[in-house]
């Protein structure tokens, strides 16, 4: 047990670099940023159930890190989370709901409702008043029909029809206050929340690329990765590419990756295997 | 002057066809003074993973034993040798248990996954300091030089290179970026798989 103990560490996190971060901190030495997902995130109810959408550009500053990042995370099989905010926390927070969700499900023998999504996130959340940087939207169908929620890095939530998060969130929530009307088809709800993640990639800077999108129904869950892409890369007029030999170098090494095996017999004479 | 420029020190990772190649310059510094031309930053984690550890060079250290350790517990326990996805998630979690008093590191890993057809796929990923996970098809980037390293490589890069004109690539971008880098240069190391 001591061994795994030292093996795997204690669950939670390890705070033991703080005294010499602080330390530089308090020299005046800023800490550097995070990937934020600077985003457009959105969330819409129509006739049938949800229907989600993200944009998929990740900010490091005011460099895009990953041009076609993904933004929607699976929690279970009918419920989905849109993460905005840091990128790390958005990403392990919804994984971590994500499994013990799974683990509830088998616990209880019933299909997990989306409240209890909605809790989880919220409680955890809270009890790091902030500092987890998880702004959310969660969707989702269960036994007492679809459910739509934002979750904000504090706790707080809201259930509402039509929901957007994020740096995009204002442009979306035009769109949405412009058009939204109650039980919309798929294809409507679908236009609608394309139109929004749209605004957000084209009127927001933090937000960019293409338009992922899920529709969750009682019977379907459909993940529309890259549901729409306005922001195709043209190819290039021409090739960069350098004639062999452009590079110099003082030293190559080949490092032979196949084990060379010589059998050396012991003794002088063959062994005897015909048994004369 | 941010913690991340302390030390210096840049690292780039690229796919080709059937190929991938990692790349990193050697300098160690204090702030703008130059320390070591021979920095290892590249470290490798097995046959078919290498390890790009950009930052602060304390954690470098730290960091490269880190998993040098968790590796070896890997693979006694899991009785084979780890996958590049199951690696850069193994160094995402290692960062992420850190969230609130992180290591100064900007990992980029580039391997090789064997598929079951016996082809070798190729696989880059790079992560940020608390251990948000990059996985990128064509190229990624990190340290000192990285914004640098962005616009040369988003010229430079094209799909389909072969391992001799990957080499070129990687090297003309590291080389050219680090270049216009105080706190980067001071001699490069390119492996190509």
């Amino acid at each position: 047990m001591a061994a795994a103990a030292t093996v795997y560490n204690p669950v939670g996190f390890d705070f033991s670099n703080q005294i010499r971060n602080n330390f530089l901190a308090d020299r005046g030495i800023p800490l550097p940023k995070a990937t934020s997902t600077g985003t457009t995130i959105v969330g819409c109810l129509f006739k049938d159930g949800i229907v989600l959408g993200a944009d998929t550009r990740a900010t490091e500053g005011e460099i895009v890190a990953d041009k076609n990042c993904e933004k929607i995370h699976y929690i279970t099989e009918s419920i989905r989370c849109c993460g905005a905010g840091t990128a790390a926390d958005t990403e392990f927070t919804t994984a971590m709901i994500s499994s013990n969700m799974e683990l509830h499900a088998l616990s209880t023998g019933r299909k997990p409702r989306v409240v209890t999504a909605m809790t989880m996130l919220k409680q955890y959340l809270f009890r790091y008043q902030g500092h987890v940087g998880a702004a959310l939207v969660l969707g989702g169908v269960d036994a007492t029909g679809p459910h739509l929620f934002t979750i904000h890095p504090h706790g707080s939530t809201d259930k509402l029809p039509y929901v957007t998060m994020g740096s995009g969130s204002l442009a979306a929530m035009a769109v949405f206050e412009a058009q939204w009307k109650p039980s919309m088809t798929r294809e409507e709800a679908l236009d609608l929340v394309n139109a929004a993640i749209s605004a957000g990639i084209f009127n927001d800077l933090g937000s960019g690329s293409n338009v992922d999108a899920c529709v969750i129904t009682a019977t379907k869950t459909d993940m529309l990765r890259n549901f729409v892409k306005p922001n195709e890369r043209v190819t290039k007029e021409r090739t960069y590419g350098f004639r062999r030999g452009t590079t110099a170098f003082t030293k190559e090494e080949i490092r032979n990756l196949v084990v060379h095996e010589e059998i050396i017999g012991v003794r002088d004479d063959a062994m005897d295997v015909d048994g004369s | 002057m941010s913690i991340m420029e302390y030390n210096g020190g840049s690292v780039v990772a690229m796919v080709g066809k059937g190929c991938v190649a990692i790349a990193s310059d050697l300098r160690l510094g204090n702030q703008a003074l130059g320390i070591s031309s021979n920095f290892q930053k590249i470290f490798p984690i097995t046959d078919h993973i290498y390890l790009g550890l950009p930052g602060l060079a304390t954690d470098v250290t730290t960091l490269k034993e880190q998993f040098r350790y968790r590796v070896n517990m890997y693979t006694i326990k899991e009785e084979r040798e780890i996958e590049p996805e199951a690696f850069a998630h193994l160094v995402s979690s290692t960062l992420y248990e850190r969230r609130f008093g992180p290591f100064f590191i900007e990992p980029v890993m580039a391997g090789l996954t064997k598929k079951p057809s016996g082809e070798y796929k190729p696989f880059i990923a790079a992560s940020d300091l608390i251990g948000c996970l990059n996985f990128a098809k064509d190229f990624v980037v990190a340290g000192t030089a990285s914004s640098k390293l962005f616009g040369v490589a988003e010229g430079l890069w094209e799909p389909g290179l072969e391992p001799e004109d990957l080499f070129e690539t990687i090297s003309q971008t590291l080389l050219n970026a680090v270049d216009r880098d105080a706190y980067s240069g001071w001699g490069a190391v390119v492996h190509v798989m």
